[in-house]
């Protein structure tokens, strides 16, 4: 891969990495309070139901987990099983389609 | 165990494999490692093959895995390395062996040359020297790295390196971020893309091991750190 295509993969992953940590102290945040008085299904649809702000944040958290996880599996993929060249590259691909597909798909149905 | 007596395993070998061979060395105040595989050579063992030069820490070329870990042999005491009075010296990881302690260190310069790193002027460049100032931020960077001696400690401890044959490693990564910082070089953009391709900086997990083991102090983490960062801003400008 060339050199500025590696440097935006790099570039990519350490943007997504300081996205996702805003997002998991959010979301931890989020957790421990939202658990005082019990969690239950009905609660989380009822705060997150017609809510385009919580739609919002979360389809972002996806879109970075989406982004950063497959360039780490892809340089974890080249490393310890020395997998290389084209095929990697679609694999690598298509996991980070697959996450925010199945991510946003979760997302619609908490917004729905 | 006989007091004044050391208990040294040499790795005897070639590429095809190869062991420990175990020998008893008279111990000595102020004795390096390399003075004991020199008196291992000299009195029990002539076919024992390794490589010195300068003996004084400046070619960089006796490095070997004492005791597990890289170091340089000739600034090594051994007071420093032994373990009960038992040493245990092999070839560096991570480089082909040509024979016993001796390793080949052709694809290790050959990842300089592939790092571009060598003083190339800027066109033009005319006959004055050229003013560079000491206190420069560039300067100072270049001067952080300048000192490395070539010894491969740093490669042969990069995990790095052990999992990706084909990674540039720390010494000719921090080479060339000297001369990213050298004002006088005329090849940065070709350099940066050179160090940031398949196998070049990105792939850096910043273990730093390199920086614990370099004989010389120098962190060559902090190099490639920063030829990340040139590489990054170098893309963002559309220049590499």
């Amino acid at each position: 891969m060339s050199a500025r295509a590696e440097t935006g993969l790099w570039l990519a992953q350490r943007l997504s990495a300081a996205v996702l940590a805003l997002c998991v102290l959010v979301h931890l945040v989020t957790i421990v309070l939202a658990v005082q008085g019990g969690l239950t299904a009905v609660e989380i649809l009822g705060r997150t139901h017609g809510n385009a702000a919580w739609a919002a944040f979360y389809a972002t958290f996806v879109l970075a987990a989406a982004i950063h996880a497959p360039i780490g599996l892809r340089a974890v993929a080249r490393e310890v099983l020395g997998w290389r060249g084209p095929a990697l590259e679609a694999a690598a691909a298509a996991l980070g389609v697959a996450l925010a597909a199945m991510g946003w798909r979760a997302v619609a149905g908490l917004f729905a | 165990m006989v007091p004044g007596t050391l208990y040294v395993a040499l790795w005897r070998g070639d590429a095809a494999g190869g062991a420990f061979r175990r020998y008893r060395v008279p111990a000595s105040p102020r004795q390096t490692v390399l003075d004991i595989v020199t008196w291992v050579q000299r009195h029990e063992d002539s076919g024992l093959s390794y490589r010195f030069a300068c003996r004084v820490g400046m070619c960089g070329t006796c490095a070997m895995t004492v005791n597990g870990r890289p170091r340089w042999t000739c600034r090594t005491l051994v007071g420093a390395a032994a373990r009960d009075g038992k040493l245990e010296v092999a070839p560096l990881a991570n480089l082909p062996v040509v024979k016993d302690l001796a390793c080949d260190m052709t694809e290790f310069f050959e990842k300089w040359r592939r790092a571009e790193g060598r003083f190339q002027p800027q066109p033009g460049a005319g006959p004055d020297f050229a003013v560079v100032p000491p206190a420069g931020a560039a300067r100072q960077a270049a001067d952080a790295g300048i000192e490395c001696i070539g010894c491969a400690v740093c490669y042969a401890v990069c995990d790095v390196v052990a999992w990706n044959p084909d990674y540039l490693g720390p010494a000719a990564l921090n080479r060339a971020w000297t001369l990213v910082n050298d004002v006088r070089d005329g090849t940065r953009q070709s350099r940066l893309r050179a160090v940031a391709g398949d196998a070049g900086c990105h792939a850096c997990h910043s273990h730093q091991s390199c920086r614990q083991h370099c004989p010389k102090h120098l962190n060559p983490t902090a190099s490639i750190a920063g030829l990340k960062r040139a590489a990054a801003a170098a893309a963002l400008r559309g220049g590499l």
